[in-house]
């Protein structure tokens, strides 16, 4: 039996919410006081994902950056390799929110995409 | 002198939501003066998600959540002037304003709404000692330089406060390969979102210190480092608790203020409090026909009621300036916030100028457990909402029914107060 | 070999250079910083003090009533901001009037006109916020103030556009006698000169025990300030002193130039001559002890802190002479307050003594006059029009605070000793300096420089040497 601790984020009280899991399967989750808590933590010992955001430059544009995202959310472990993947990255202008800056991102199956216009100089 | 029926300072969310929103109430005539290159405000530097939950039932990046309004304005053809400073307000509602290609003019508006923002306290308003080296920034500054420009301001990162930006911002810079070493808060508790703190802090393994400030601040030309220490319930420096820190960079995340020199330069009265405008129902100044909205009036936590808000006020600047106000009776209701509440937006309710229903914002003093949020009409408790726990990072609200509020003809005072279990 | 080499481009330094650049004469400044005016000249109380201070018969007080008088003039030739606003210094314990008297009396012998003393009546009704406790005080209608920034700026400007020579980020290392004058080794070389002058501020024992045996200290006497936004620039109009007293010297309190409210400073002597640390002591005592002439000094509103420090020597009086055992050596140290006020007046003597060692020849060349960076604001809408049509930077906003243009930060990058950081912006402009402190237009100021000066990003500095502000692009190192 492996126990985790975690903070919920569903609202600001902050539950601290212990997880009880046995060979990856959610035994028990104590500590929440409403639903919101189970399904987080839930969600959080199983599968932790978050969307990831940053920048890339862009050449010949009105502005140097462009803002990007993953699409959708992408494995918690991914996340480093995930920013590593637009190092280096340079678009042209001009750029559309939503234009696929970096196709499967780290393997995860996930592109990054712009989320915001740069027009061409 | 040119003319409009409405001109908006400010083409940040609340700028943008409240032309849209006197557009779609039936206003032709809408200026909006912008003071930077594009519209869109601060959301442009914003470039994390967590936008729009609300408003648009997804999750979006800051960039993405204002091409929504900025694409609406465009659809509408709602005119807009960017690189222009409006310089000055007057009482009567005559607008200068300077950009490059105009020179100095003026307007004339029928209505103004005030949608300037906010800006974020210095490193002079904490009056922290030492040096004064490079290396300090807001973390508003930081996260343009990074986000914008594509520059590093450092690489090894302290931040003081734990306000939502510094809270983004340590996850952004070590994304970008910096090392956050600590996040330091004066207060017994954060000052942002509990989800920052998670996904930004616990996620990366960065230590937040409740209840401690920077005390020293080393480096004569970069900064090379500082020392925090714990502090007493007063905020006083314990002596013995000092603690160093190697560091090329502090942040600074330390309150945001309403940016209202022009509102005060135009008469607009304020509050001590909330360092905005003192407003009624109509989210209208002491000076007829001037509306305030967004981080201006006072500062949010979520751009979706920014945006909420500054619909209100475009919508009711739209009436305004088209005649269509019923004749104000001349009953004005007086919020009275009180015992762990520090303020309400409104300040005043006229029954007969409300909306059907009205959201009344408000902040709580202190972090409250297992409270109830309390609201009486003059001495009888009308709701008595039991809460979990509020704390002043997350902003607060209560609706009002015009309804209710009519069948009290002799109501004078709303209380709105904590009230501990 | 030059004529004259200055150390120092504080105000001191500075004023030596422009009155000599009224003659035939090679003269050149090196400046350990990156600009004019960074070392004592930039931190200190901005007050043109009226002279009733210094004992009486001493240098100080006879380069103090003089560069009073003077200040009015230079302000009109070189075009910075002084304001005559008076001072005012109170005492707050009737058993301390003696010492008000003898202050009055001795500003007299010091021949410091329109003294008199003020009782609290008039007192209040000439400065309403005054202290509840204020009995009388000591009125001083000359006193004023002065943009310290742009007194220095302007003085090397204008010495700069009548020849002079500014070699900056270049330190004197050492300093030997050679034939017919000396020669200073420095981290950019060395350099030669008939005659050297010693305005090296804090480090002006250092360098005149280059070449004297009489040792001399210089010690560095640190004081905090605070600077409140210009909401509270109005609290009092005048400069207000207090009486030295059981308390001490006393903070004062004063209106600047720009609107703002200076309080300060603390008195401090310290070791470390790059000391300008400002400390938790120093600035409660500031906040505490500007209580004891003013009432209400709305602290909220302070915008930034520093610490200065006076080039303070043992005697408590100006050093300004050839020494003996060098001949060709001027020293010009000591200089703390009354300096900045005494500046116009040292510059004039520093060039005298000079003169006596030169042999000099008038500069028919000189001109005595300079313009400052234009202030739009100072222009009427329809001046103002025509310049923007003209120069379009001029309706382009870089910092919100203080309304500065593009236009005005142009012209001081541009201009003679132009700025090439952040701070030396900020000096000349005032970009920055207001109560968001830069966090705005700081982005925005470093893209003109890079632009206008060719430099990249990551070489702009806040103010020279190692102080850049930016250190990479995002990723380089991951």
């Amino acid at each position: 039996m492996e126990k985790r601790e975690l903070i919920c984020i569903g609202c600001p009280l902050g539950c601290p919410v212990t997880v009880t899991m046995d060979a990856g399967e959610v035994v028990k989750v104590e500590g929440n006081t409403c639903k919101r808590g189970d399904d987080y933590a839930r969600k959080e010992v199983t599968n932790p994902t978050r969307i990831v955001t940053s920048t890339v430059m862009v050449e010949g544009g009105r502005d140097v950056t462009v803002s990007v995202k993953t699409r959708s959310d992408i494995p918690k472990g991914k996340i480093f390799e995930c920013v590593k993947s637009l190092k280096g990255v340079t678009v042209q202008a001009p750029v559309r929110i939503g234009d696929v800056i970096v196709e499967n991102s780290a393997g995860t199956g996930v592109d990054i995409i712009a989320t915001s216009n740069v027009e061409a100089k | 002198m040119k003319a409009y029926d409405i001109v908006i300072i400010g083409g940040g969310p609340a700028g943008l939501a409240a032309a849209v929103a006197a557009r779609k109430s039936g206003v032709d005539s809408i200026l909006i003066l912008e003071r930077d290159k594009e519209l869109g405000g601060i959301l442009n530097q914003c470039i994390h998600n967590g936008f729009g939950l609300h408003t648009f039932k997804e999750e979006l990046t800051g960039p993405e959540y204002a091409a929504r309004f900025i694409d609406q304005v465009k659809e509408l053809q709602i005119e807009y002037k960017l690189h222009t400073m409006v310089m000055d307000i007057s009482h009567d509602k005559v607008v200068t304003a300077m950009n490059r290609e105009e020179g100095m003019f003026t307007i004339q508006a029928k209505a103004v709404i005030l949608a300037m923002g906010c800006r974020e306290r210095s490193r002079g308003a904490l009056n922290i000692p030492g040096y004064r080296p490079a290396g300090i920034y807001s973390a508003g500054t930081a996260q343009r330089l990074v986000n914008r420009e594509g520059f590093m301001p450092g690489r090894e990162v302290v931040i003081l406060g734990s306000g939502d930006i510094g809270l983004i911002m340590a996850r952004r810079m070590t994304f970008e390969g910096a090392k956050v070493k600590v996040v330091a808060e004066l207060m017994p508790y954060s000052g942002g979102l509990k989800r920052n703190i998670v996904q930004c802090l616990d996620d990366y393994d960065i230590p937040l210190k409740l209840s401690h400030t920077v005390v020293e601040i080393r480096g004569k030309e970069r900064l090379t480092g500082i020392t925090i220490a714990e502090v007493d319930s007063k905020g006083k420096p314990i002596p013995g608790t000092e603690e160093d820190y190697d560091c090329d960079t502090l942040l600074l995340s330390v309150g945001l203020i309403p940016e209202n020199e022009l509102s005060r330069g135009a008469g607009v009265e304020m509050s001590p409090i909330t360092s905005g405008p003192v407003v009624n129902e109509s989210l209208e100044t002491n000076i007829e026909g001037v509306f305030a909205c967004g981080n201006v009036l006072h500062v949010h936590d979520l751009v979706d009621f920014v945006s909420e808000e500054a619909g209100a006020a475009g919508k009711n600047a739209a009436l305004y300036v088209q005649g269509l106000r019923t004749e104000a009776a001349g009953k004005e209701i007086r919020l009275n916030p009180i015992e762990g509440v520090r303020y309400t937006v409104p300040s005043t309710i006229r029954p007969d100028q409300m909306d059907d229903k009205l959201t009344v914002r408000f902040r709580v003093g202190g972090v409250y457990k297992n409270c109830y949020i309390s609201v009486y009409f003059d001495d009888e408790r009308v709701l008595h909402r039991k809460r979990p726990v509020v704390a002043p990072g997350e902003m607060e609200e209560i609706k009002l029914e015009k309804a209710k509020l009519l069948s009290y003809p002799d109501l004078k005072t709303i209380t709105v107060k904590i009230e501990e279990a | 070999m030059y004529d004259v080499i200055i150390i120092g481009a504080g105000v001191s330094g500075a004023a030596s250079a422009r009155e000599l650049s009224r003659y035939q004469v090679n003269v050149c400044v090196l400046e350990k910083e990156e600009d004019v005016c960074c070392g004592t000249s930039k931190a200190n109380s901005a007050i043109v003090h009226a002279g009733y201070d210094a004992a009486n018969g001493s240098l100080m007080a006879k380069l103090n009533v003089q560069g009073n008088k003077m200040m009015e003039q230079l302000s009109r030739d070189l075009d910075f901001e002084f304001i005559q606003n008076g001072s005012l210094v109170v005492c707050t314990e009737e058993e301390n009037r003696p010492g008000l008297e003898a202050l009055l009396e001795r500003g007299i012998q010091n021949g410091v006109e329109g003294l008199r003393i003020v009782e609290r009546d008039e007192l209040v009704e000439m400065e309403p916020n005054i202290s509840d406790q204020a009995v009388a005080a000591l009125y001083a209608p000359t006193g004023g103030i002065v943009c310290p920034f742009n007194l220095n700026i302007a003085l090397a400007e204008n010495a700069c556009t009548n020849g002079v020579e500014f070699k900056f980020n270049t330190q004197v290392e050492n300093i030997e006698k050679i034939d017919g004058g000396f020669r200073l080794t420095t981290n950019q070389g060395d350099y030669e000169a008939k005659c050297v002058v010693n305005a090296a501020g804090v480090y002006a024992d250092q360098i005149h025990n280059m070449v004297s045996e009489k040792k001399i200290s210089i010690i560095p006497r640190r004081g905090d300030y605070c600077l409140l936004d210009k909401t509270a620039g109005q609290h009092v109009k005048r400069t207000i002193f207090a009486l030295p007293g059981k308390y001490g010297k006393g903070i004062l309190v004063s209106p600047t130039v720009h609107g703002n409210l200076i309080v300060g400073p603390t008195a401090i002597d310290i070791e470390e001559k790059e000391g300008t640390n400002t400390t938790r002591a120093g600035l409660d005592e500031v906040i505490t002890k500007c209580a004891n002439t003013v009432k209400n000094v709305p602290l909220r509103q302070v915008i930034t802190s520093f610490a200065g420090l006076r080039a303070h020597e043992a005697g408590h009086e100006f050093i300004i002479e050839e020494l003996p055992e060098a001949p060709g050596f001027v020293d010009c140290a000591g200089i703390e307050s009354p300096g900045l006020t005494s500046s116009p007046a040292i510059g004039c003597m520093v060039a005298d003594i000079v003169k006596g060692i030169l042999d000099l020849k008038e500069n028919p060349n000189f001109v005595g006059t300079r313009k400052g960076v234009l202030n739009p604001e100072k222009l009427s809408i329809e001046e103002r029009n025509s310049l923007i049509k003209e120069q379009p930077a001029y309706g382009n906003i870089i910092c919100r605070c203080e309304m500065v243009t593009e236009g005005e930060i142009l012209d001081a990058i541009h201009r003679p000793l132009g700025a090439r950081s952040l701070d030396g912006v900020k000096r000349r402009t005032r970009a920055g300096m207001g109560r968001c402190q830069a966090g705005f237009c700081s982005p925005r100021t470093m893209e003109i420089l890079s632009r206008e000066l060719g430099m990249d990003m990551m070489e702009i500095t806040k103010s020279g040497g190692e102080s850049k502000i930016v250190v990479g692009i995002n990723k380089d190192r991951i």
